[in-house]
């Protein structure tokens, strides 16, 4: 029996697997990043990283709800200075890192690119889906002028391939898609967590200090699915899918829906890190099962019907 | 069930322990159950959500212990009984109780963790050594209390002031030596400033004595996801808090040397 070919290739990052580890999750340091690579992802995605330093919010940023989490970090990050001084001491040439970066405006993504660009990062991803901090991720990524602004600045700085990381909080994600698309980039991530809330009943009160936050696990799959169908049927750059995945029919699900590699992140609160493995060893399983020789032969299958 | 969401309980006492530190007791089947050396995220509802150690546990009941120090310790300090706050966890991992004759070392609210250890200790260990370290006489906690465990069973309790005001003049670790020249000490287990663990553990290595320390950083979720009380590749919330001799081994770079900020900026300690 032949093996099948879990390889991916999103422009110029090539992948072992199609498994990613989404933008938010241990990502502070690259000591964690790879005690993750090591768990057996293709490629892990840093927190995303801003213009200048942020604490985020106060606590509670983080409560567990029916299907899932709630949370409202608030894009806490050191900065993309003290990050790039990070970076440039570790050794990072063998890690399928790609940064994840949040900004107001294409200034500031010129600039932290430009700082960022030297290093050995094999890709970047643009948060434009951050659901719960003002001025920023949703705020912009609605707004299909700033988004065509931002990804163009973004392209003339780098040659790396660029992911953008859609919200579904919108009225169209299909229409921000194609401007992502036809404004250079080579991958769209589909979704970010789901703008949301949660209520203590006996204190009254909101549970986030930011009283809003985002939705992420099994609760906002069918959601993800959704927007992964329609935006894979309308771009031809590669569709990576994200939300609620937590086992490999979850993930063969996202494949069928248009998927051509997936993020992992809510997961690992449920699982831990050997949740890559058991997805890994489901798909490949999957594809032996169903005649397949790689994954890529069942990308978008449910767009038949 | 959900585990991860805030369980109202209420103050059901306040213990003052010194002008600066309070013990709250409170009601919760959960915490009440944890393992020594486990911590809860405790939320002061409209202020913050804070890790704590469980430094009581009996029966129902579950205790943390806190010193005023910035807004959200203050917060909590100023409760009174039948105030709320939210409690998620037990969370981390444990100490792991070891027989024969032990070494516990603490600072400050760096005791918390260690007395339900202390109580279990108390029960099964040949000699216990309580070292309790403090700058001047008014900082110290929980002495009647230790005290009291030790009364119990085959213990001595050191007392150290860098001022002299109180028991013998120096540091907490100077108080370790005369101890480990003489005694066969299987296991020590500090809590406190970090500096103070790291010097535990220099000692610790010189004299071949495996120790247990349970360290501290920034946390948000608390369970392992966020990524903000990261040390090396070890989260301090989820493969922590308790640090044996081999993971303080890895995370050397870092362990005494940087903690990181809200931000997840390196700060020098």
């Amino acid at each position: 029996m032949q093996e099948p070919d879990l390889s991916i290739k999103i422009s110029s990052l090539e992948m072992k697997n199609p498994l990613m580890l989404a933008s938010g999750i241990l990502g502070t340091s690259i000591a964690s990043l790879r005690k993750v690579f090591e768990a057996g992802v293709g490629a892990v995605i840093t927190k995303s990283i801003g213009y200048v330093p942020r604490e985020g919010y106060n606590n509670p940023t983080l409560v567990e709800v029916n299907g899932g989490y709630l949370n409202a970090i608030g894009l806490s990050n050191p900065g993309v200075r003290e990050f790039y001084n990070e970076l440039s001491k570790s050794k990072i040439d063998d890690l399928p890192l790609i940064v994840s970066l949040f900004g107001a405006k294409p200034s500031e993504f010129k600039y932290m690119v430009s700082i960022l660009d030297e290093l050995d990062i094999k890709a970047y991803e643009v948060n434009l889906s951050c659901p719960h901090v003002k001025g920023f991720g949703t705020e912009v990524g609605q707004d299909p002028e700033a988004v065509r602004e931002i990804v163009k600045s973004i392209k003339k700085e780098t040659k790396k391939p660029l992911l953008v990381k859609l919200s579904s909080n919108v009225t169209d994600i299909v229409k921000i898609a194609k401007v992502a698309e036809n404004s250079g980039a080579d991958a769209l991530t589909v979704i970010n967590t789901v703008r949301a809330m949660s209520i203590d009943i006996e204190t009254f009160r909101p549970i986030l200090a930011n009283k809003i936050g985002g939705l992420s696990g099994p609760a906002i799959k069918p959601i993800a699915v959704r927007c992964v169908y329609e935006v894979s049927k309308a771009v031809k750059i590669p569709v990576i899918g994200c939300g609620g995945i937590m086992n490999w029919q979850d993930a063969i699900e996202f494949f069928l829906a248009g998927a051509r590699a997936i993020q992992i992140g809510t997961a690992i609160a449920y699982e831990g890190l050997s949740i890559f493995e058991k997805i890994k060893k489901g798909i490949r399983d999957y594809l032996i099962m169903k005649g397949k020789k790689s994954v890529g032969e069942i990308v978008g299958l449910s767009h038949d019907f | 069930m959900i585990f991860n969401r805030p369980r109202i309980v209420r103050i059901l006492r306040v213990i003052e322990e010194s002008s600066t530190v309070r013990s709250l007791i409170f009601k919760d089947d959960l915490c009440s159950k944890a393992k020594p050396g486990q911590f809860m995220m405790v939320w002061i509802p409209g202020v913050d959500e804070i890790p704590m150690s469980i430094s009581m546990m009996k029966d129902d009941l579950a205790g943390l212990t806190v010193r005023k120090v910035g807004e959200a310790s203050n917060a909590l300090f100023n409760m009174k009984v039948g105030s709320m706050i939210g409690i998620r966890g037990p969370y981390g991992n444990n100490f792991t109780i070891a027989r024969g004759n032990v070494m516990l070392v603490g600072a400050g609210t760096g005791l918390a963790p260690l007395m339900p250890l202390l109580e279990i200790l108390a029960k099964q260990s040949t000699s216990i050594y309580v070292i309790i370290g403090g700058k001047t006489i008014d900082e110290f906690i929980f002495v009647n209390r230790v005290r009291d465990i030790l009364s119990r069973t085959n213990g001595k309790m050191i007392i150290t002031t860098e001022d002299g005001s109180y028991g013998m003049r120096g540091l907490a670790t100077d108080a370790m030596l005369p101890i480990l020249k003489e005694k066969s000490i299987n296991m020590i287990y500090t809590c406190g400033p970090e500096l103070m663990i790291k010097k535990v553990f220099e000692i610790a290595q010189e004299f071949n004595i495996p120790i247990q320390a349970s360290l501290e950083r920034v946390m948000k979720c608390g369970i392992g996801i966020c990524g903000s009380c990261c040390i090396g590749k070890y989260n301090v919330c989820k493969d922590g808090p308790i640090f044996d001799s081999l993971m303080l081994e890895e995370v050397r770079d870092e362990f005494g040397f940087f903690k990181r900020d809200h931000s997840g900026k390196r700060v020098m300690l």
